[in-house]
């Protein structure tokens, strides 16, 4: 396996109190295939991608677990060793393109330079670097284009930008961080599948942050869902949109409109709102927001906090019985065509 | 049929661009908004789309008459308010609403909860029965907060809750219209379709008219009743929903439904059309058809003639295109890629 998180926890102390950022996370990604990370806003994501990148200051964050790539472990990693990783074996796609560039320098030089710190390229054959790069990722007259600045550049080229900035030392991982959510659609499909085509060419693993299902169905391999820190569901991309298991994914699927759906069917949200990290609800995170505690007692959904089952392949992190839960599926698919 | 209640007509906004070093002179115009024409009727929910820089929130603006046209008109129930002065305005304000995207900057944070919604009332001078204490509590009820919060401060909710206390502020002065810019896209998934059920609920309890301008087609189409699209400043295709979102006749249209990722995975199979670049700046819009330079069709008839906002042969009343070479259903279902990038 080529990247391995395992028990993963990130905890960062504030004035009010811990922040479990990230508790228990295990997943695993593949050279060649993208897992997409679901979740909304403070689920986690990102402090997990940050983790792996190494970009956490140890002094106020306290990071615990083991993270490999290529059987090599990262967690205690020096911070040579982590600089020397970074940007070379693993790359970053940040979600807004225009604040993550720098606007004194030209963008062939910020490309050139990531070339030359890893590879100890010389400069002119850097800047042919940046040249192939930019045109790879399908910016127009790259040969004109790389003296320009990033304020010359409109979202969806910067954001090409970027990734041709990513991928130049041919990283075996990159982390795209909701690549798409500051751009508009005509120009995201573009990024996506730009995405898809330089990975079948590079066979790069990609860890894919999105909170847009949408997305995942259009990228990702396999899926992890995460909610206040946790993995709730796990799966195939297939496994996770066609038989969602954990009520949460349930209620992510409910909540979003899609063109296919029925018009005239209201959307089924999740109540409430999400929980805040430093008072997690015990047992099952999810519970107090979900429609189904009832089924098992609350002593039961507010004891043991589940973990994911089975252990390989398509899990999810809830007591009731996946018979029961085919039921409720079963039931609400039927009420949906009548 | 219901009556028109806001129509626009020719409508345009150029914001100017100033340049030089000492004497800022004028050196171009933005056009943000550059010859629309639309209506919203009484108790409809009419959906604008289009992406970033269209003109979609000058629009809504204009419509709310919080910008003044620099050309066309604006009629509110048939009386031209596109040059109204503020006091001729004012018992219209009290009929159109608007909510905004950002509930963070749209809220004042010094403000009690009670007095943001108590606001609207105060400024046009409406005494429900009851008194406006009552009334404010009765429209927490209704956006589902607790009337008990009604002195607390917008930083002790969550985004979410804050676009509610928006909803009720707008819903407080009873309006007609209610013009909603992206209320949904700054809030997460869940809370996202907790907002669009209590608008859509609202709508059909109070039969509120609403503008409803959204980049999120899915939302759009699940919201609206009629959907229009928008590039670079103008209407491309206007059609009730099931006509736009079945049978588009604009490229433009076409190629927006199909970008759309669906979670879906047991829908039907759709084209893939990937345009490419970017959208043109609105200070130096193409000439003819402002979508020629991205448009897979475009010839140069494009280029010279504009084309006008008609309705197509075979379509239904109310479903116009402005396109000199629309889509038919023959073309459904063909791959059309031009991104440079993107080889297949």
């Amino acid at each position: 396996m080529f990247l391995e998180v395992n028990d993963l926890t990130v905890d960062f102390h504030t004035e009010d109190g811990v922040v479990h950022a990230v508790d228990g996370l295990s997943f695993e990604v593949e050279r060649g295939s993208t897992l997409g990370i679901v979740g909304e806003s403070g689920s986690g994501k990102s402090v997990t991608n940050l983790a792996v990148l190494g970009l956490h200051n140890p002094e106020t964050s306290k990071i615990s677990g083991s993270i490999k790539l290529d059987g090599k472990e990262l967690l205690g990693a020096s911070r040579s060793t982590m600089e020397r990783l970074r940007g070379n074996e693993i790359a970053m796609i940040f979600q807004d393109p225009l604040t993550s560039l720098s606007p004194f320098h030209s963008i062939g030089a910020q490309i050139a330079e990531v070339y030359r710190k890893h590879k100890g390229a010389s400069k002119s054959a850097a800047w042919d670097r940046a040249i192939e790069m930019l045109d790879r990722v399908g910016i127009p007259q790259p040969k004109v284009r790389v003296d320009h600045y990033p304020h010359q550049f409109s979202g969806g080229m910067r954001q090409r930008a970027m990734i041709a900035m990513a991928l130049v030392c041919d990283p075996g991982l990159l982390i795209a961080d909701e690549p798409t959510t500051a751009l508009d659609v005509t120009v995201q499909a573009q990024i996506l599948d730009l995405l898809r085509d330089l990975q079948e060419q590079s066979g790069s693993a990609i860890i894919l942050v999105t909170h847009d299902l949408g997305v995942v169905a259009s990228t990702a391999h396999d899926v992890l869902v995460m909610y206040a820190g946790r993995a709730v569901e796990r799966g195939t991309m297939r496994e996770v949109l066609r038989e969602p298991r954990h009520p949460y994914t349930w209620g992510l699927l409910g909540s979003m409109p899609s063109l296919a759906h029925p018009v005239d069917v209201p959307l089924r949200p999740v109540r409430g709102t999400p929980p805040s990290l430093i008072n997690v609800p015990p047992g099952c995170p999810f519970h107090p927001r979900c429609d189904y505690m009832e089924l098992l007692g609350r002593e039961v959904c507010t004891g043991e906090r589940p973990e994911l089952s089975p252990h390989r392949g398509h899990g999810d992190a809830c007591y009731l019985p996946l018979k029961q839960k085919a039921e409720i599926r079963a039931r609400a698919a039927g009420k949906e065509t009548t | 049929m219901t009556e028109k209640l806001l129509e626009l007509s020719g409508l345009e906004k150029h914001f100017p661009v100033r340049g030089g070093s000492f004497i800022k002179r004028q050196v171009g115009a933005v056009h943000a908004v550059d010859g629309l024409d639309l209506v919203v009727h009484e108790g409809e929910t009419l959906g604008l789309v289009g992406e970033s820089g269209c003109g979609k929130s000058t629009t809504g603006r204009l419509a709310a008459r919080l910008l003044e046209p620099t050309a066309g008109t604006i009629s509110y129930r048939g009386a031209d308010i596109s040059h109204a002065s503020r006091r001729a305005l004012k018992p219209i304000r009290s009929e159109i609403q608007m909510i905004f995207q950002d509930p963070y900057s749209s809220l004042n944070p010094r403000h009690t909860v009670g007095s943001i919604i108590k606001g609207p009332m105060e400024i046009n001078g409406i005494d429900p029965p009851g008194g406006r204490e009552a009334r404010v509590r009765e429209l927490l009820e209704i956006v589902r907060l607790n009337p008990e919060h009604y002195n607390r401060f917008p930083h002790e909710f969550s985004g979410g809750q804050r676009q509610r206390i928006g909803v009720a502020r707008a819903l407080s002065v009873n309006p007609k219209l209610i013009i909603a810019d992206e209320p949904v896209s700054a809030l997460d998934v869940s809370i996202q379709a907790q907002v669009i059920n209590l608008l859509q609920q609202l709508q059909r309890e109070l039969g509120i008219a609403f503008l409803f301008i959204a980049h999120d087609l899915a939302v759009v189409r699940h919201f609206s009743q009629r959907v229009a699209v928008m590039y670079l400043g103008k209407i491309v295709e206007i059609a009730d929903r099931e006509s736009l979102y079945e049978q588009p006749r604009h490229p433009y249209t076409h190629a927006l439904l199909s970008a759309v990722p669906d979670p879906d995975l047991d829908a039907p199979p759709r084209e893939r059309i990937r345009l490419a670049g970017d959208v043109p700046s609105p200070i130096n819009p193409p000439s003819g058809c402002r979508f020629r330079t991205r448009c897979w069709k475009a010839q140069d008839k494009c280029a010279t003639e504009e084309p006008p906002l008609v309705r197509l042969d075979g379509n239904r009343d109310g479903h116009l295109t402005a396109c000199h070479f629309p889509e038919d259903q023959a073309t459904a279902g063909k791959d059309i890629v031009l991104d440079p990038a993107l080889k297949d």
